[in-house]
């Protein structure tokens, strides 16, 4: 249980962050993790250092959301298909028991192999996908349980058939829903948050970030491409978008930064699933018992206030 | 076309040709007739001869929908700050001022309340001249306010996209100003009020993955590319061979995306039409 080196020590990265603590470091034994936390959070990361997040964020050997699942959630129960053009598996969507607590869970999943990644089309959802995530966000609306989310996709599939049912609309309206969601909602970006793919199922209560996920407006090839017409200048692109965890909770981007086993999430899917579930109880747990129309105000009013003007 | 494949999100290499070279802007891309810039003007900048639709900047887009002297402009004053310190080849502050100087706008896109043929509304215009029309921290912000000024005043607020996307010199902010925008319609349509929202060429990327999409009308402008990818980037990524209307405002209307293509000259009269449709709360 919380000793007093520990409250001074979230005490602390609270002020740094301005924001609630939530890190899963509510179990004991999270002493040391903590004051690596604040190591990396206190020193701003080097550009190689937000390199190695990328790469670390799109690991082959990186826990995806079935992964998860598979550890974190009892009596899971995978629900398919958009009811109108057919079944995403790039964004697969259930609802299932976590600690105890009935939850609806959408989430992007890509493959293992390379069968599995074809498949699941390396994770870039098309709009059926987040209308399948839309039809699961009306039912745990109309059974009130809360809403979880784990994003982990390179970017909406950018492909004719995509364009002509409506990707662009699609994530729109992904947004919207969430925005009239009056359950609770936290969502996790644990691999790579790619641009409006990924904000589609991520307009939530709490939104955390895992240690070595990032989270960016366009990936570091297509940035490098445009601004410095050189793809191979991903690198120094990534670096001055600074899309790793420590820069989006600076920004006010998101609420918390889940840790990681060291050496990151692939080297123990075991230890990253006891992290983040810990880390998605704490969130539920914040936000319990909050009036249904207080916050439903409070998450749009977060989003209202996001960015910087001079 | 040309200025929309400068921000095309293409993945490109350091041996990919040249873009063609520019046309003068007054020369018409489809037939190569070319106008005075009175001339122009005074035909909504469309082509004389085949109906193509030149980009209109936001005041003068705002000229030729409100009645005259209606317009009352907010939010002025509000500029861009540099959170990331952004620097590629040139630094963000100094692209901000360079465009600011170019166009005369603090910003890609300009709020106010008008009238139209004597309908009040809120306008909400971008200006694709100012950095390709790409939402940054400030954009979102000046549509947000303008939700929250039409559903004080309970009239419908009237948008005119023309984008590439998002600002990718502000990085994960302005991606955030998709959730925000999307909040702002949210509760503009909980107070009551209707968006109408026109799309212009192009309207792209994060723009259409936001409040653009979310009007209880949506229109477009004819010719308009109104897709999330751009072209280049989904002829690259998938090696399909992309039909000749991809993702351009005829296609949308096939696949029931948008509800009516509307020629600029009748624009106004349509807006007006809709304003006296839904009216003042
Ligand atoms: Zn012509």
């Amino acid at each position: 249980m919380a000793n007093d080196a520990e409250i001074r020590l979230r005490d602390r990265l609270s002020k740094l962050s301005g924001l609630d603590l939530l890190r899963g470091a509510r179990l004991s034994g999270e002493l040391e993790r903590l004051k690596r936390q604040i190591d990396r959070i206190e020193a701003e990361p080097t550009d190689e250092e937000i390199w190695s997040k990328v790469e670390l964020a799109r690991h082959e050997e990186r826990p995806y959301t079935l992964d998860y699942v598979e550890r974190l959630f009892d009596d899971w129960f995978e629900l398919h298909g958009d009811r109108g053009r057919g079944d995403d598996a790039a964004l697969v969507a259930g609802i299932g028991k976590l600690e105890g607590r009935t939850l609806a869970l959408v989430g992007h999943q890509k493959g293992r192999d390379i069968k599995e990644r074809s498949n699941r089309n390396f994770g870039m959802a098309y709009p059926e996908g987040y209308r399948k995530a839309m039809r699961v966000m009306e039912i745990a609306e109309r059974h009130g349980c809360p809403l979880a989310t784990f994003v982990d996709t390179p970017g909406a599939y950018p492909g004719v058939a995509a364009e002509q049912h409506g990707q662009g609309g699609a994530i729109a309206r992904s947004q919207a829903a969430m925005a009239r969601l009056k359950v609770p909602t936290v969502a996790c970006i644990i691999g790579e948050g790619g641009s409006g793919g990924a904000v589609a199922i991520a307009l939530a209560d709490t939104v955390l970030m895992q240690e070595n996920a990032i989270y960016s407006v366009i990936s570091p090839e297509g940035c490098a491409a445009i601004l410095w017409r050189d793809a191979g200048e991903r690198q120094k692109a990534a670096a001055a978008f600074k899309p790793d965890a420590a820069h989006c909770l600076e920004l006010g981007v998101i609420d918390g930064i889940v840790p990681e086993p060291v050496g990151g999430a692939h080297e123990s899917h075991d230890e990253a699933a006891r992290l983040l579930g810990a880390a998605l109880a704490d969130a539920f747990d914040g936000l319990e018992g909050v009036p249904q129309a207080e916050l439903r105000a409070r998450r749009r009013q977060k989003f209202r206030s996001m960015g910087v003007l001079a | 076309m040309v200025e929309a494949s400068r921000i095309d999100v293409s993945i490109e290499h350091k041996h990919a040709p040249e873009p063609p070279p520019k046309k003068h802007p007054n020369t018409c891309p489809t037939c190569g007739s070319h106008f005075r810039d009175d001339e122009l003007d005074a035909a909504l900048r469309v082509c004389t001869h085949c109906d193509h639709h030149f980009p209109v900047k936001a005041r003068k887009r705002i000229e030729q929908l409100a009645d005259p002297g209606s317009f009352v402009e907010e939010a002025a004053e509000l500029r861009s700050a540099d959170p990331l310190d952004f620097f590629d080849l040139r630094s963000y502050k100094d692209r901000l001022a360079e465009a600011e100087v170019a166009t005369g706008l603090g910003d890609a896109l300009l709020i106010g309340s008008a009238t139209i043929e004597e309908q009040s509304c809120e306008l909400a215009v971008m200006d694709f001249s100012f950095m390709g029309g790409s939402m940054g921290s400030v954009t979102g912000e000046k549509f947000a306010r303008a939700c929250e000024s039409a559903a004080a005043a309970g009239i419908p607020l009237v948008s005119i996209s023309a984008s590439g996307g998002a600002r990718m010199q502000e990085g994960i902010l302005a991606l955030m100003q998709m959730p925000k925008t999307v909040c702002a319609v949210e509760e503009l349509h909980e107070s009551g009020c209707a968006l109408l929202s026109v799309m212009a060429h192009p309207t792209t990327g994060g723009l259409l993955a936001s409040f653009a999409s979310l009007g209880d009308v949506l229109l477009a402008e004819p010719g308009a590319l109104m897709s999330f990818a751009g072209p280049r980037v989904v002829a690259q990524t998938t090696r399909e061979k992309l039909p000749d209307d991809f993702g351009l405002a005829e296609s949308n209307l096939r696949f029931g995306h948008v509800d009516a293509i509307v020629r600029r000259s009748e624009l106004r009269p349509t807006l007006a039409r809709l304003l006296r449709l839904f009216g003042e709360r």
